[in-house]
């Protein structure tokens, strides 16, 4: 999970921008950092920044809890959308607009033995890899960026909380599917909570 | 098609281009150095961190990609390639992989040069920071060590991919259209890595990584280079402006860090979903047992259809999952990181004394350096520390002999013996003495 949205959030994430007074803006540097997952024979690359990695990882670690919760054979589909916001009038709130949605879908398997899981991690190692290449492929396509914003426009487009780095305003979503095939909707929940937090 | 751009757009798109080569040979070698990399994010702009991502410069690495480039740009029907092979201790060399930079006739004229092919060109090094993670070639550069090396060679013209053996694959980095061409950046690598040789190796120590650079022919050839060459020398030159362009200044230059405000919008769109269907399967209650043998039995063969690299270290084996799944070299060698700077040979080819410095692997270097002009550029683990003044290898050569410590040597150890044995009466009946202080402050322990 973590090498697949840190590769994309590497991406879709720019250094800080610093704006001047005659209409321009000087954007910061992105540091990159090299990590070798645990239990996958894979590294990965992303952004330089503890805060951002944080979030992630704390993300990542709910979907987890709630993909073992859901029993064994469960299944999960988690998602990092970007969005853009839209200025709306009182008494209605800001407008999110998704420009761009990826969803990971997952299973949860059971393996009997050791050997099982190093097959099985040897071959999520080159599924990752695979992705990670798939990823890539669309990104450079160029489609679509939001425009660049001037300086009071900024937060509408990038998360500007984080000291270091800047990524395009992002949220990350999941939706769990138990053994059953019963939806917990956890994904209105995050909605709300998200919406609520703007 | 020039006509078109302005002189200010033409020279800010060759100067683009130029520094996207040079860094594009950064990420692929400093991928294969065989450590992971690690850069600070700054919030503050500083003017050289061009297409605002940090990364190093490794002074000879630039001083190679400027000669094969020799005052020409990565243009249409002129690529520049960097190609990474391995060699082991036997003297068998094979050819992993090559990252081509290149161009094509399609014309993007409508593009801004100053704002979207810069921003675009950062997009595309931090697909390449993501993609030399995932080809074969990084976990092998990863394990890289007694028993074989991995090498680069950078050259530019005509992109040479015979010696990847049958059955290579591609993977296409990204493309970032401009105004004059399409910049392209691809990666052929090699899918049947099985060797020849079959021998067994003594591991006597972990040894650090090296990474040697074989610099094959001069620059602007566009013949595929011969093996051997003539070497470089070891030390690289001071840096000079051997690649000015017209109108273009080398080292004085700064990266673009100021944009404007209102750059020209993009035409919008739906929001896009991507979907990538990934189906991971999760055992959570795995735990990750690894264990290493020290003898080595070096065999590579591959596993069809998963293609995947298997090393094998003797008694316990250690799978190395390559990806694959579908489809003499004149040596140069360079470090001013050098930790034995000291030892480094001044001109032309290295002595076997300068390599005494790391015994352990004497033998493979000794081989490579009797077949093939070749430098060595050593790296050792934690060798450079932004932190500390003095890297592994000086504090190790500083600190070789310390003096003995005082109390470990007879002479003195024997005296402080006798006076103990001499006061012994003394404190015995001392103790004798206070005995019940004693007594009562054991109580009070317990």
């Amino acid at each position: 999970m973590l090498a697949l949205l840190h590769t994309i959030l590497l991406h879709r994430s720019t250094g800080k921008f610093h704006y001047k007074k005659e209409g321009t803006y000087s954007i910061g540097t992105v540091g990159t950092l090299d990590i070798d997952c645990d239990f996958i024979d894979f590294t990965f690359v992303r952004v330089s920044s503890e805060e951002l990695d944080r979030v992630i990882r704390k993300a990542v670690s709910e979907f987890k809890d709630a993909l073992s919760n859901s029993g064994s054979d469960g299944m999960g589909q988690i998602s990092l959308e970007f969005y853009q916001k839209k200025k709306s009038r009182w008494p209605f709130s800001d407008e999110c607009i998704p420009w761009e949605v990826w969803s990971i879908k997952v299973n949860v398997v059971n393996l009997a033995n050791e050997q099982e899981r190093q097959i099985c991690r040897e071959k999520v190692g080159e599924k990752l890899g695979e992705k990670v290449i798939n990823v890539v492929e669309v990104i450079n396509r160029h489609e679509y960026l939001p425009k660049m914003p001037t300086q009071s426009e900024v937060d509408n487009v990038f998360d500007t909380s984080l000291k270091d780095v800047q990524p395009y305003l992002y949220k990350i979503t999941y939706q769990i599917t138990d053994s059953l095939g019963t939806s917990v909707s956890t994904t209105m929940r995050r909605l709300i909570k998200d919406t609520l937090a703007l | 098609m020039d006509s078109d751009l302005s002189p200010q757009d033409k020279k800010d798109l060759d100067k683009f281009i130029k520094f996207f080569a040079l860094k594009t040979v950064q990420v692929i070698v400093q991928a294969r150095l065989g450590e992971k990399i690690c850069t600070r994010s700054s919030s503050s702009p500083t003017g050289s961190d061009w297409f605002n991502l940090a990364i190093k410069d490794i002074p000879e690495v630039t001083h190679e990609a400027k000669k094969a480039l020799a005052g020409q740009l990565p243009g249409i029907g002129r690529s520049m390639c960097v190609e990474i092979s391995l060699k082991t201790s036997e003297g068998d060399s094979m050819e992993l992989e090559t990252w081509c930079l290149e161009m094509n006739e399609k014309c993007d004229k409508d593009i801004k040069v100053s704002y979207t092919v810069y921003n675009r060109l950062s997009v595309l090094l931090k697909s390449l920071l993501a993609i030399t993670r995932v080809t074969p070639a990084y976990k092998l550069s990863r394990k890289q060590g007694h028993d074989y090396v991995i090498l680069y060679r950078i050259y530019f013209g005509e992109v040479q991919l015979s010696g990847l053996g049958e059955g290579f694959q591609t993977v296409r980095v990204g493309v970032v259209g401009t105004p004059v061409g399409t910049v392209t950046l691809s990666c052929a690598y090699r899918t049947n890595l099985a060797f020849m040789s079959n021998r067994q190796f003594e591991r006597s120590a972990p040894i650090m990584g090296i990474i040697v650079d074989h610099f094959v022919d001069p620059p602007c050839s566009s013949q595929r280079p011969t093996h051997m060459g003539q070497p470089c020398n070891y030390r690289a030159p001071d840096e000079e402006d051997g690649g000015t362009f017209a109108g273009v200044q080398d080292s004085q230059e700064v990266c673009t860090t100021s944009f404007s405000t209102s750059p020209p919008s993009q035409v919008g769109h739906s929001p896009r979903s991507f979907s990538l269907s990934l189906s991971l399967t999760f055992d959570f209650f795995s735990s990750f047992h690894t264990c290493f043998s020290f003898h080595f039995l070096f065999f590579l063969f591959v596993c069809f259809p998963s293609c995947c690299l298997f090393i094998s270290l003797s008694a316990f084996t250690r799978k190395v999952g390559a990806f694959v799944n579908k489809p003499s070299t004149q040596i140069t060698a360079a470090s001013l990181d050098l930790p034995f700077a000291a030892f480094a040979p001044r001109e032309g080819e290295p002595t076997i004394s300068d390599l005494l410095v790391y015994p352990v692997h004497l033998d493979l270097l000794h081989n490579i350096l009797k077949k093939s002009d070749i430098l060595l550029m050593f790296r050792p683990a934690f060798s450079k520390d932004d932190l500390l003044p003095m890297d592994l290898g000086t504090f190790y050569r500083e600190f070789q002999n310390p003096p003995q410590l005082a109390s470990l040597s007879l002479h003195i150890s024997s005296q402080s013996m006798a006076d103990d044995l001499d006061s012994l009466p003394e404190k015995l009946r001392v103790y004798e003495k206070n005995i019940d202080e004693f007594d009562a402050f054991v109580d009070m322990l317990q």
